[in-house]
């Protein structure tokens, strides 16, 4: 017997990332509206691959194989449809040779990627609800289970399921083309698909989810898409660039915000020198390049955001007066409690707490945002802190740690908690 | 030392199971070969593909699948060497389908 080098061999996620090619491969050919039936291929290449690599060994090349596998079946469907369709044996005989043809086209690599551009755009369809669009583009452009996909969203599989079923009975029922479009519908839908892999993204880095392993892959499937849409000759748009610069800077740090307790550490105490320098070149790489357009997108003042914390050789060198006015350039774009409230922690960094207590307060909505999200707690807890106010600082501290989820993040308000507790005690 | 045969029977069937899911099963599968040829006992394993035929009675009604009613498949088998058949067993523990919906049929190979 031979010795078995499979283990090497075998990549990590492999299934998960050929199932996302092969599934735009397959609904190019059966349309996207048989998106099941592609699905169902792809399902079966696996269960193939499992039962005979497990007894045997991996193939030199698992990728080929599988599409191998996947195309043969394709071929298997797309002939029985046509001897269906045509009674007369010669004439299924011809359209035979010319599946094959045209199979084998689609098969093409440089085919591959643009299938899986059409498939991104058919998912971000403009007319689907935007978290239908987050989990069907995770489960076919990427190859996320249900259970993983609810993991990361912190939802019911029941949920995720309902709604990729919704997704696909409205593209069946509305014709969905797989297309990349032209013109000016070119760029209202890379509107949408932009929103998409930022979402995407923003779930896989936050930190209130629970499978570390599963949370970085989001953000490398957010990144992969995203660097799919930067080098396609005709979709590429500055916008693109800036998302992509906006996921490097994010991503350089991923590595120092939680200790190998899993305690989470603030960007004040991370280790500058353990961010990814090679994922922060590469977001100034693509901040350049996104300043070719006319228009100044969130994606653009998100990055230069990002950008300016990674430019700062430690915490308190950061140049708050620039970000400040960054911040306000994006909340004239995007008005959202969000952006308000990190203002707020800017403004409290460049020396005025009290004012950024003020804002926190002045947001739209607040009392109910303190009812419901954690975040605004903590930082509201945050900023009393600062102000001295002890006591204001453990009432929202305990609010906040009331609301999360997450166990790192327990973890880290009470320790903020005792510590107030020590100094109001000596 | 003898030989013993593990028969691998599964439901055919996985629609929940993720791609993820699958290849970490393939891998516990090749963990678990990777022990049995490092103790030296492992003998052999072939997969089966999942169709089969039964021959039954005089009349030789040629029926679909063996397991066609509880939807069971063969998967394969292996070949592995142990003293005893409660030992043989003892290492079919191992099978990581066994959690699951998988089962183990440990028998003896009888020399001839």
């Amino acid at each position: 017997m031979q010795e078995d080098p499979s283990n090497e061999i075998l990549v990590d996620h492999l299934f998960r990332h050929e199932a996302g090619k092969m599934i735009a491969v397959l609904t190019r050919l059966f349309g996207m509206h048989n998106l099941s039936m592609a699905e169902d291929v792809v399902q079966d290449a696996f269960l193939k691959a499992t039962q005979t690599w497990k007894f045997k060994t991996v193939p030199d090349n698992p990728s080929a194989w599988l599409m191998q596998v996947a195309k043969n079946k394709a071929l298997d469907i797309l002939r029985r449809k046509n001897v269906a369709d045509h009674y007369s044996l010669e004439l299924s005989t011809q359209l035979q040779e010319a599946t094959g043809n045209y199979v084998d086209q689609v098969f093409l690599d440089t085919e591959i990627e643009d299938s899986q551009l059409q498939l991104i755009f058919a998912c971000c369809h403009p007319s689907l609800k935007e978290e239908d669009k987050v989990a069907l583009t995770l489960k076919t452009v990427s190859g996320f289970g249900v259970k993983e996909i609810a993991n990361a969203l912190l939802t019911q599989e029941e949920t995720i399921q309902k709604r990729i079923y919704r997704a696909k009975q409205f593209i069946q029922q509305n014709n969905i083309e797989l297309e990349i479009p032209t013109g000016k519908a070119l760029q209202q839908r890379l509107d949408t698909v932009h929103t998409v892999l930022y979402l995407i993204f923003n779930e896989g880095y936050n930190a209130s989810k629970s499978d570390e392993l599963i949370r970085k892959d989001i953000c490398a499937e957010a990144m992969r898409l995203c660097l799919l849409l930067c080098e396609h000759k005709t979709v590429t748009h500055p916008a693109s660039f800036a998302l992509l610069a906006l996921m490097c800077f994010q991503a350089s740090r991923f590595e120092s915000r939680l200790d190998k307790n899993n305690t989470i550490i603030l960007l004040q105490q991370q280790d500058r020198s353990s961010w990814n320098r090679e994922l922060i070149d590469r977001g100034y790489y693509y901040l350049n390049k996104s300043s070719s357009g006319e228009n100044i997108t969130v994606y653009h003042i998100e990055s230069a955001i990002a950008a300016e914390h990674c430019l700062a050789k430690n915490f308190a060198s950061t140049n708050f007066t620039r970000l400040l006015h960054l911040y306000n350039m994006l909340y004239q774009m995007k008005p959202t409690p969000i952006v308000q409230m990190n203002k707020a922690i800017v403004l409290s960094y460049t020396g005025k707490t009290k004012e950024a207590i003020e804002l926190m307060r002045s947001i739209e909505g607040i009392e109910l945002l303190l009812k419901t999200q954690y975040m605004f707690n903590a930082v509201l807890g945050e900023l009393h802190i600062r102000n001295n106010q002890s006591q204001q600082a453990t009432d929202y501290l305990e609010k906040a740690l009331q609301l999360t989820q997450s166990d790192a993040e327990k973890k880290l308000l009470k320790e903020k908690i005792n510590t107030l507790r020590s100094i109001q005690w000596s | 030392m003898k030989d013993f045969m593990f028969i691998f029977r599964n439901t055919t069937d996985r629609p929940s199971a993720t791609p993820e899911e699958m290849q970490s099963n393939m891998q516990l599968w090749f963990a678990w070969v990777e022990k049995l040829k490092n103790q030296g006992i492992y003998v052999a394993g072939e997969p089966l593909t999942p169709a089969g035929k039964v021959l039954k009675g005089k009349q030789t009604v040629i029926t679909d699948g063996p397991f066609a009613e509880s939807k069971e498949v063969v998967g394969g088998f292996f070949i592995i060497k142990a003293d005893t058949i409660e030992q043989a067993a003892e290492l079919a523990k191992d099978c990581p389908d066994l959690p699951g919906s998988g089962t183990v049929e440990v028998r003896e190979v009888m020399k001839m």
